[in-house]
């Protein structure tokens, strides 16, 4: 079960080198520090949402209410692999090449 | 000296069809005209001129062999966030330098088929994320009208291009008033469409609820002109709306007679510098001796729109900038050991910080522990102000206000206070956050001559409505726009 760690008014610690793990955003220390300063003040805004009285209402995830948008299934081309492959930094003519993961 | 550069769309296509210029004679003049100003006013990021000349030239070889279209020959300039088959789409961010585009977007398809000439591609903020198109990677965009001050953003070039008569008219993007705000603040029109009404296919994605291409033209005409073009329902994209458009040529009445125009009492609370407030106020009484019938109504969740838009736009971002990792395009870090370094160290080098601040923030509101409080939470405040909207919209057919609270702000003047930009998008983002329509007119000038825009905001899929409003409004206004 989720809980809500919202911090008292005000200010809000939020962990950014945590938060940039889970980004994959490799952040100097000097980044860390300005935005932990400047995402702190916006959080610290932003917690004024908890003012509002949200009992009964539904979230709202799209403005339109689409589901289950469907087309026939019939295999049409797609984009040719040159082109797929023509901004990629590294392929081999068939495949995007990346480092070794395992 | 040039000056078929300073025609409208709509002049342009019949000038075009009467024989009265070639589309190579207009993008020369475009060209020229680029060339004595763009490199003050820094609006292009790329231009290749002879390609330019080159469709122009087979635009006229068309028209010459009996060939007609709707915009056959008309030049127009695109966002760089835009993807326009074989040029560059670098969302004004190092992480796509060198990429180019392998396909067009649907929009941009449209617009071709309809025999439109693309001309250059406009400066933006990194990824459509900032106010003022200071976060560009490639450059700043000065505002044409006072060149210590922004254009606005995040499609700030399209506006200081259109505004300065370097462009007829160029497409933008809005998510959270990217089109309207930089229209307000270069004065030109921009035009937001309703959620779903133009296809993304192609738009490379900020915040996926909340995105849509829109024009930024000199009259409201050809913002008219260019939506008949690009809207529709699309195939390459499950949210664009299976839903004709209304008919917009027809919608452009020189009168208001019959509407009635509601007044938001929380858009008109303090905040808002008394000379825009003026200007707007001046504004709304033009509408009422037009005919329209006003009437006030109130939108109670407005204040909680900025939380709730920064909340719900960062989580997007954060999922679909998630993309730009090296692998398949782009730049890539040279030298890492395992796929996990070459992300991380591709990101930290090609992204700018607005962007990193934005993915932080964006996965921090739906991390484990802070979903419910954060993410949740601004998805409720989402419908209520979907709800404000409705009933709004029960007793009037569309609402005026401001776009927003002052006029450009100076170069570097919000650049290193995040919350202080974001906050002066409380009047753009709610019709994103609810999918409506929403239209920014020039409306006047502060003492110091920066533009005002007027905003007309109206219900989902009525276009019609906001387009008639804004028409009606600027011919009898008769603002003066700049010349090259």
């Amino acid at each position: 079960m989720q809980t809500d760690r919202s911090a008292p008014a005000g200010q809000d610690a939020i962990d950014v080198p945590y938060v940039a793990r889970l980004a994959r955003l490799a952040l100097t220390p000097a980044e860390t520090s300005l935005f932990q300063q400047q995402l702190g003040r916006v959080v610290g805004y932003m917690r004024e949402l908890a003012e509002l009285n949200v009992d009964q209402v539904e979230p709202m995830a799209q403005t339109m209410p689409r589901c289950n948008v469907l087309r026939l299934d019939e295999p049409r081309p797609g984009l040719p692999r040159e082109k797929v492959l023509a901004n990629a930094p590294r392929h081999d003519g068939e495949q995007f090449i990346v480092p070794k993961i395992v | 000296m040039p000056q078929f550069n300073t025609l409208t769309v709509g002049q342009a296509v019949d000038m075009l069809d009467q024989g009265g210029c070639t589309s190579e004679e207009l993008v020369g003049d475009l060209l020229d005209s680029i060339r004595a100003r763009d490199g003050e006013l820094g609006a292009y990021v790329h231009l290749d001129e002879e390609d330019a000349l080159r469709q122009a030239r087979a635009a006229d070889a068309q028209r010459r062999d009996g060939r007609r279209a709707p915009l056959l020959g008309v030049p127009l300039a695109v966002k760089d966030v835009i993807n326009v088959a074989g040029q560059p789409c670098g969302c004004a961010s190092r992480i796509l330098e060198g990429y180019t585009a392998p396909y067009d977007a649907t929009a941009i398809a449209r617009l071709r088929a309809a025999g439109a000439v693309f001309l250059g591609r406009a400066n933006m903020d990194e990824f459509a994320m900032g106010s003022t198109t200071e976060n560009s990677a490639v450059k700043i965009t000065r505002n044409p009208w006072d060149a210590s001050r922004v254009p606005g953003g995040s499609s700030g070039g399209s506006a200081a291009m259109v505004a300065a008569d370097e462009a007829l008219a160029a497409l933008g993007s809005d998510t959270g008033g990217s089109v309207r705000q930089p229209a307000a603040f270069c004065g030109c029109v921009g035009l937001k469409p309703s959620y779903g009404r133009v296809s993304r296919y192609g738009l490379t994605a900020f915040a996926s609820s909340l995105d849509q291409i829109g024009p930024l033209t000199k009259t409201v005409a050809d913002a008219a002109r260019l939506l008949a073009v690009m809207g529709g329902s699309d195939p390459l994209d499950s949210t664009a709306a299976d839903l004709p458009l209304p008919d917009l040529q027809a919608a452009l009445q020189p009168d208001l007679r019959g509407l009635r125009l509601g007044l938001p009492r929380e858009y008109f609370v303090g905040g808002i510098a008394p000379e825009v407030e003026q200007a707007v106020q001046t504004a709304i009484r033009a509408c009422e001796r037009l005919g329209a019938r006003l009437t006030e109504v109130s939108l109670p969740t407005t204040r909680h729109a900025v939380a709730a838009y920064y909340i719900i736009s960062c989580a997007e971002a954060s999922a679909n900038l998630a993309r730009f990792d090296g692998v398949r395009y782009g730049r890539r870090a040279a030298d890492a050991a395992d796929p996990d370094e070459m992300y991380c160290r591709t990101r930290a080098a090609g992204f700018g910080a607005e962007v990193k601040r934005r993915i932080i923030l964006g996965a921090y509101v739906l991390s484990s522990g802070y979903y419910d409080a954060y993410y949740v939470r601004a998805q409720k405040a989402r419908a209520l102000i979907r709800d404000d909207f409705a009933g709004a919209f029960r007793e009037c057919d569309a609402l005026l206000a401001p776009v927003t609270p002052t006029a450009a702000y100076k170069l570097g003047e919000v650049l290193d206070n995040p919350l202080q930009m974001y906050l002066g998008d409380i009047f753009t983002v709610p019709a994103n956050l609810a999918g409506n329509c929403a239209l920014s007119v020039p409306c006047g000038f502060t003492a110091a001559g920066l533009p005002v825009g007027l905003q007309v905001v109206g219900p989902a899929f009525r276009e019609d409505v906001i387009l008639r409003v804004g028409h009606a409004y600027e011919q009898a206004a008769g603002w003066p726009r700049r010349g090259a």
